[in-house]
Formats: structure tokens, C-alpha cells, sequence
């Protein structure tokens, strides 16, 4: 019997682990130096790889585990340096990773992989030329002489022969120290010049302090690891943050203690939390509304106040093991900037700061199409091609930054490139040309800027398969939005842009304004509201005798009835006995009349989804502290919904709901 | 609160083939569920408008923190409305359809008895008409000279119910 042990339930581990595997292959092949790999990022990569071949026999997925094979032992080639690393051999590497996520999502679906999309990866594994000799490592050296270096009989000329005897060498001088010709100072006798010196070797670096022993004392001397890799190192050390070393050292220090669990498991804690928060409220109100003048009363009250403390604390820390570090959206970026440099002939790199920020799993969820599109952006708009680059003078390669911090209850989202930043002529012409501006108007630089945020503004999204400035903007707007968050730009011409993204640390506990329409209670939440106010007759009028608008400030507001919305019976006898209260989202703003505004409290959203589906109008629902139920209105969904109702009253369409 | 857990244990004993069902009254016919799908039987409690939504599905209720919509089994079934009771009860089931689970509450007039019924002992229904369409339905069982309807509620609820109560949104 036991023979049928069923193994399906490892396989969610397994699954889970290969992807793991697969993202410190990806970030290892990303930081895998052409010409000289480090060896410990080849390393990772190879034990990765290594480790799902191994479970992918012990699993029976026997396609994973022989195509892993041909591609570990490339890297175990790579790894003793008898193969090369070339730009190539990155790109098939990284095409195999493709090819293997592929084949794991197959399998935990179940279905049927296409095997000739495979074949044509291992094919091309299979016939990547050896480069039998690997290109030699090199080393950077930094060489000033002191001025008398001549004066004591050394001659740089001889230095840089016997550096010649040991590989190839590329000399560049410095001439930066080289007095004027007509001034004084200079001395024929001296020696100004400086040399940068680019050694392709196998040599160990005592050949080469052996070489300079004798003018060691006489100048400056810098022997460094060469190029890419040193760059590497020192933007390490420049970086004051731990996510450049998570990314060279995934894999290897992430032996920090940690268990899998199952997400519905902590869901039910957290909803039993809920549930505790709520017990608790209920035995507060008892305890206050039973005021007597017992001995016992007052230490009761204490008790109950060390409880709910308690308690607070403890949902506080349920919803932490909701949260995830950003990391994980943020750990496939530089691929992503990676293949589109290539396929845009573009430079540019990927600095990512604050990757340990954590945030709730599902905003990281949400999250994840938003900055996907705003670096892609950055990348094919913001930042410019070589030639371009170099025109105007900043240097060949572009840099985009992202980072995240945690500012309060929310996360803060920066996107930053050094490109050429936002034609502000062009988009003036464009949204005069889209109709969204009239051509009178005066716009500050930041009115500009946010036209680009207007649905409407690019409607030519399909026609570049990367992506246009402004493409899809009001999107990433809106999904941005419907998380609670809120997304500024700041731009310059020719330096560059920025995007701030403000975002709440989780969906699942927010501020809620209670309001009651007739017998029921519905919440709005806070960050939406405007202001409350009581309604004024005169200010109230209606547009083709249906819709009402309110005249709020200086602008007219559409005014939803909210017992006509969600189909209550108000017992309002006269709309000004009624309060409005004024929500927006994005640009727009509408009145909500309610009978009457109760309390503020935090919230706990619960989905509707989970086991019903999706209503219209409403985000969620919660439990409020009497235990009942109460409806979370949707601010965004609202504010469409309405305009929706506009448009339908002016096709003549009376319908009221959705 | 008036909860009582459905006791799942004895069915072990029970021979191959034969499952406990609960049943209970809808206008006065007889109606049953396969207890391993029931997770408790609450009373009756006024549930929470949902707006937005078909006529059947009454609102939502408070399950221990968790938000479970209640649907009217009478008005699904098209059946006279009645002022819901003393008897009446909410019957909380977990429905699994393309491997999600979702907890939902039934509300019906009375419960009724736990009966073992063997797969032998169930019958094809005949045609029913529109009402109650038939692929709600898993057979009919004879018990003490009495029809029980056997709902087969995985389906009544997922494809039945929750396809019509979102028809009438946008």
C-alpha cells in the first residue's frame, strides 16, 4: 500500500523550489561578466541548476531533469574553465531558463509541453560553439609616476614591455596633470603623464607587482581586477543598501531560518485574528457600558484595556507574515531592462535600492504590471541611444534606478531614469491634437507632464511592441489607484524623469468612514473623502431633469443618491436634511448623500470574491464591532459607474444600475 | 449560537456506496444534501443587504469572520416567498467547483433527519421543467414512503446559482 505513496503533495514544493532555483539562475547569468565570470556566481547558477535536475528525477519529471542535464554540464564546462563565457552562451543560458519555467508551469498544470520549443533550446545548448580558451582575465592597472621617476633611471617604456610579455595590453594615457607648454613650471626633466593600462592575462597579480617593484616608492600604483568586474565591485561598495549583495549573493546566504506555509493558513489566522479584534471590542463595550460603582469595575476596565492592546498587537503582527519583501517583483526587472537594451540597441543599468521593503502579498501581486510598464518606459523612451547619449554629453550608458521605502502605513515606489525626460512640446501638441486640451490654456510644466495620465492621451498603444511614453499611462494610473496608491512625475528635458508611486502596505486593513443609508450601515474610506458636507438647496440642480449635480467650490459635482445606488430605502424626508460627502479619485469628484455619518474606525477588508464573486459598486466588506456585516463602498467603481449613467441618460437610456 | 456540527465520523462504518444525507423542507417537500458538504446549520439571523445582485441571493453573513453570501432556496426555486420562521435555518455548505472552495449559506424552512442512503436505493429523476432544472438534481430516493430530492449541490450553487446572480449585474 504504501508503494502508491502519493507524491502530488510534494510537488507544490517542488515546484516552488525550481522557481526559486530559477530566479537565483536568472540573477546569476544577469551579473555574469563576459570574459571574466566571477567564480561564485557560476557557482550559484551551477548548484541552482543542479539542484532541479536532481528533484526533477526524484519526481518523475523526466523532461526537466534531461534537459537540465545537457545544460548543467555547460556549466560545469564553465565552471572548471573549459568553456568560455561569451555574450552567446549568456543569451542561450538564459533562453534554457525560459525554456525550464516553461516546463515547470507545464507540469503544474498539467498540461502538454511543446516539445519542439524545447528542442530547438537544447539544440541550440547543444551546438554552442566551445570557446576552448578562455579569454584571459585581466587586470586593471592604474599607474601614475611621481615626477622624478625619469630622474632615477626608470623608464615606463620598459614597465609596459615586460607587461606585454604576459598578454595583451591596452595602454591609455592621462595626460590630466601635464602643465601648460608657456607656463614656468614645466620641467622637461619631469614625468606628468599618468597611464591607465588594460592587461589581458592569466598572470597572478605578484608577476605584476613583481614588474613594478622597482618604481613602486616612485609613483601611485592601482592593480584592480579588470573592468566590468570592478565597476561591479565599486558599485557595491557604493551602494549603502544590502540589495546589489542579494543580488550577487542569492542563493548563497539565504539560509536565514524560514518555513513554507500554505497562504490559506495564514489567511485563517488572520481572519481568526479579525475575529478576536472583534470579541474584544464587543467585551469592551460591556465592560464600559457597566459602569458600576464595584470595587471589581475599575480592574476589570484595566484588564480589558491590557487586552485589547494585546490584541492590537498581535493582528498587528498576524498581518506582518502576510508581508513579502519587494524583492520578489523586483528581482525580474533587470532582466527585463537586460533584453530590452539588446533588442533596442540601447545601454542602460538597472540600480535597484530598498529591496528588502516589505509590503502585503497581495499589493505585490498588483504591483507588478505597473512598474513592468514603467521601466519598460524608462528604457525605450526615457533613456537614449548611445549616439545620442554621447551628443549630449552624459555617458554612453543609462541608468535607471528604482527603489522602495516605507514611509508610515504606506510603500513609496521610485522610478528614475537619466534619460532624455518628457517632450513637453509634443505633449502640448498631442493633447491638442486628441482634443484634451483647448488650445487657450495656460499649464504649469507639472499640468503638462500629468496630461500624459489622461485616458485618451495614446491611442496608438499597439503600433511599437515595447511600449510609447505615455502608452497605457492612464492604466497604470488607474491600477495604481484601484490599490489605494497615488503616482507623481517629475520631469526634465534632456535630464530625465521621475516617478514617485505612494502605495498602502496592505489591502487588508483600512480607514473607514461609517455612514448610514436607512437601516444599513456602509463605509467609505477615509483616503477617498474630500470633505463632508450638509446640503444646500440652491446649490443643487439637475442636467436633463435625471442627473443631479451639487456645486461644490467652484465646480459642479455629480451627486449619487446612495439609497438609489444600492437600492436601500433612505428615510431622509428632505434631501438637506441629508449630509454629502465628497470623494474623488484621480481627477474626478462626486457628492455621496447619506443620512448620516457615524464614526471612524480601521476596517479589516474582507473580499466578497472569496466566496461569492465580484459586486459591482463595492470593494469588500467587513465585520463590524457588533459582528454584523457591512458593505465597503468603491470609490473608483462609483465614479465610472456614474459616468457610465451620464453617457447612458444622453443616449436616452434611463437604466440606474449597473 | 445554535451551531451543530455534523457528525462525520460514523460514516466510516458505513458500507461502500451508501452516504449520509441531511434533508430538510422547502414548502413542504423533502430535500437532501450530502452531509460531507455541510459545515454547520446556524439559525435564522437577518443576513446584510448585498446590492447589485439577484433576487435569491439575501445578503451576506458574519461566519466567524469569514463573509458568506445567503441565498433563498424558495425564490431560486421559484417557489411562494413565506415569512421566514422559527424553524427556518441557514444551512452553511462548502461547494467545491474547478478545484475553489467557496462556504455559502442555504436558507430553507426546517431541517429535517440524516438518513444513509445507498447509491442503489437513488433513482433518475423524470423531467422536471424550467424550475428546477435537472442537472441540480442527482435522483430521487424512496425513504418511509416518502420522495427526497437529492440536490446535487456542487452544481446547483456554482453553475446554477452564481452564473444567474452575476446575469443581473452590469
Amino acid at each position: 500500500m504504501a508503494v502508491n505513496l502519493d507524491m502530488s503533495q510534494f510537488h507544490e514544493i517542488f515546484f516552488e523550489e525550481s522557481r526559486e532555483g530559477l530566479e537565483a539562475m536568472e540573477s546569476g547569468l544577469l551579473n555574469l561578466n563576459v570574459g571574466v565570470p566571477d567564480p561564485e556566481v557560476v557557482n550559484i547558477v551551477f548548484r541552482a541548476a543542479h539542484s532541479i535536475k536532481g528533484a526533477a528525477g526524484t519526481f518523475g519529471f523526466t523532461n526537466i531533469s534531461r534537459f537540465t542535464h545537457v545544460l548543467e554540464s555547460i556549466l560545469d564546462e564553465v565552471r572548471s574553465r573549459k568553456r568560455g563565457v561569451t555574450q552567446e552562451l549568456v543569451d542561450v543560458l538564459l533562453q534554457s531558463v525560459d525554456g525550464l519555467r516553461y516546463m515547470l508551469d507545464c507540469a503544474k498544470a498539467g498540461a502538454q509541453v511543446d516539445e519542439n520549443r524545447i528542442a530547438a533550446i537544447q539544440e541550440s545548448l547543444e551546438n554552442l560553439p566551445v570557446e576552448q580558451q578562455p579569454k584571459p582575465a585581466g587586470w586593471q592597472i592604474h599607474f601614475i609616476p611621481r615626477p622624478h621617476l625619469l630622474q632615477t633611471g626608470n623608464d615606463p617604456y620598459r614597465l609596459f614591455r615586460e607587461l606585454k610579455a604576459l598578454g595583451n595590453l591596452f595602454i591609455t594615457p592621462d595626460f590630466s596633470r601635464l602643465p601648460g607648454i608657456d607656463k614656468k613650471e614645466f620641467d622637461p626633466e619631469n614625468c606628468y603623464l599618468g597611464w591607465d593600462l588594460l592587461l589581458q592575462s592569466d598572470a597572478g597579480i605578484e608577476q605584476i607587482r613583481e614588474i613594478f617593484a622597482w618604481v613602486e616608492g616612485d609613483c601611485d600604483l592601482d592593480i584592480n581586477l579588470s573592468g566590468e568586474r570592478r565597476q561591479l565591485v565599486e558599485r557595491r561598495r557604493r551602494r549603502d543598501d544590502e540589495s546589489a549583495d542579494a543580488l550577487l549573493e542569492s542563493g548563497r546566504g539565504q539560509e536565514q531560518a524560514s518555513i513554507r506555509v500554505n497562504i490559506d493558513k495564514i489567511d485563517t489566522l488572520i481572519n481568526l485574528m479579525g475575529e478576536l479584534v472583534i470579541s474584544q471590542s464587543i467585551l469592551n463595550h460591556a465592560v464600559t457600558d457597566h459602569d458600576h460603582d464595584h470595587d471589581q469595575a475599575g480592574r476589570l476596565k484595566e484588564i480589558v484595556e491590557l487586552l485589547e492592546k494585546n490584541t492590537w498587537e498581535l493582528q498587528e503582527q498576524a498581518m506582518r507574515i502576510r508581508m513579502q519583501s519587494i524583492d520578489f517583483t523586483f528581482q525580474r526587472l533587470p532582466r527585463l531592462v537586460r533584453d530590452l537594451c539588446r533588442s533596442l540597441g540601447k545601454q542602460a543599468d538597472l540600480e535597484i535600492f530598498g529591496g528588502t521593503t516589505e509590503v502585503d502579498k497581495t499589493v505585490l501581486e498588483k504591483i507588478n504590471d505597473p512598474l513592468v510598464h514603467l521601466i519598460r518606459n524608462a528604457v525605450d523612451h526615457g533613456i537614449e541611444t548611445p549616439g545620442e547619449r554621447k551628443a549630449g554629453g552624459k555617458a554612453e550608458s543609462g541608468l535607471v534606478e528604482i527603489s522602495a521605502a516605507q514611509e508610515g502605513g504606506n510603500i513609496i515606489i521610485k522610478i528614475k531614469d537619466d534619460g532624455a525626460g518628457l517632450d513637453t512640446g509634443k505633449i502640448l501638441a498631442k493633447a491638442r491634437e486628441k482634443g484634451l486640451i483647448t488650445g487657450a490654456e495656460e499649464l504649469s510644466m507639472s499640468q503638462i507632464h500629468n496630461l500624459i495620465f489622461l485616458p485618451g492621451f495614446s491611442t496608438v498603444s499597439k503600433v511599437s511592441d515595447v511600449s510609447g511614453r505615455g502608452v497605457g499611462m492612464d492604466v497604470v494610473k488607474r491600477n495604481i489607484n484601484d490599490l489605494g496608491g497615488s503616482i507623481e512625475l517629475v520631469s526634465e528635458q534632456g535630464k530625465g524623469s521621475a516617478f514617485t508611486i505612494k502605495l498602502p502596505l496592505t489591502l487588508a486593513i483600512m480607514d473607514g468612514q461609517l455612514i448610514r443609508v436607512g437601516k444599513e450601515i456602509l463605509i467609505v474610506p477615509v483616503l477617498a473623502i474630500v470633505e463632508s458636507t450638509q446640503v444646500k438647496k440652491q446649490l443643487l440642480s439637475a442636467v436633463a431633469g435625471k442627473t443631479e449635480v451639487y456645486r461644490f467650490r467652484d465646480e459642479y459635482i455629480p451627486l449619487m443618491r446612495l439609497d438609489n445606488v444600492y437600492g436601500l430605502s433612505s428615510d431622509l424626508k428632505d434631501i438637506t436634511d441629508g449630509l454629502l460627502i465628497i470623494v474623488e479619485t484621480g481627477q474626478q469628484r462626486m457628492g455621496l448623500l447619506a443620512d448620516e455619518i457615524l464614526s471612524q474606525q480601521q476596517v479589516v477588508i474582507k473580499s466578497l470574491e472569496a466566496n461569492f464573486q465580484q459586486v459591482s459598486g463595492l470593494a469588500g466588506a467587513t465585520v463590524l464591532g457588533d459582528g454584523t456585516v457591512a458593505m465597503i463602498i468603491d470609490v473608483p467603481g462609483l465614479i465610472r459607474h456614474c459616468k457610465g449613467i451620464t453617457a447612458a441618460h444622453t443616449a436616452g437610456n434611463t437604466a440606474l444600475l449597473p | 449560537m445554535n451551531t451543530t456540527t455534523a457528525a462525520k465520523d460514523t460514516l466510516r462504518e458505513q458500507d461502500a456506496g451508501t452516504s449520509q444525507y441531511l434533508t430538510f423542507f422547502l414548502a413542504g417537500e423533502e430535500y437532501g444534501v450530502n452531509i460531507l458538504k455541510v459545515k454547520e446549520i446556524r439559525g435564522w439571523e437577518q443576513p446584510t443587504l448585498l446590492p447589485n445582485t439577484a433576487d435569491y441571493v439575501l445578503g451576506v453573513i458574519n461566519l466567524r469572520g469569514m463573509v458568506v453570501p445567503v441565498m433563498d432556496l424558495r425564490k431560486r426555486f421559484g417557489m411562494a416567498e413565506i415569512e421566514l420562521g422559527k424553524m427556518a435555518v441557514i444551512i452553511v455548505v462548502k461547494v467545491t467547483h474547478s478545484g475553489r472552495g467557496r462556504t455559502i449559506g442555504m436558507v430553507v424552512d426546517a431541517v429535517s433527519e440524516v438518513y444513509n442512503i445507498n447509491d442503489e436505493m437513488i433513482m433518475p429523476s423524470p423531467d422536471l421543467g424550467s424550475t428546477i432544472s435537472d442537472e441540480y438534481v442527482k435522483g430521487l430516493a424512496t425513504i418511509q414512503e416518502k420522495m427526497i430530492i437529492l440536490l446535487d449541490i456542487d452544481y446547483l450553487i456554482n453553475e446554477g446559482m452564481l452564473k444567474d446572480a452575476g446575469n443581473n449585474q452590469e
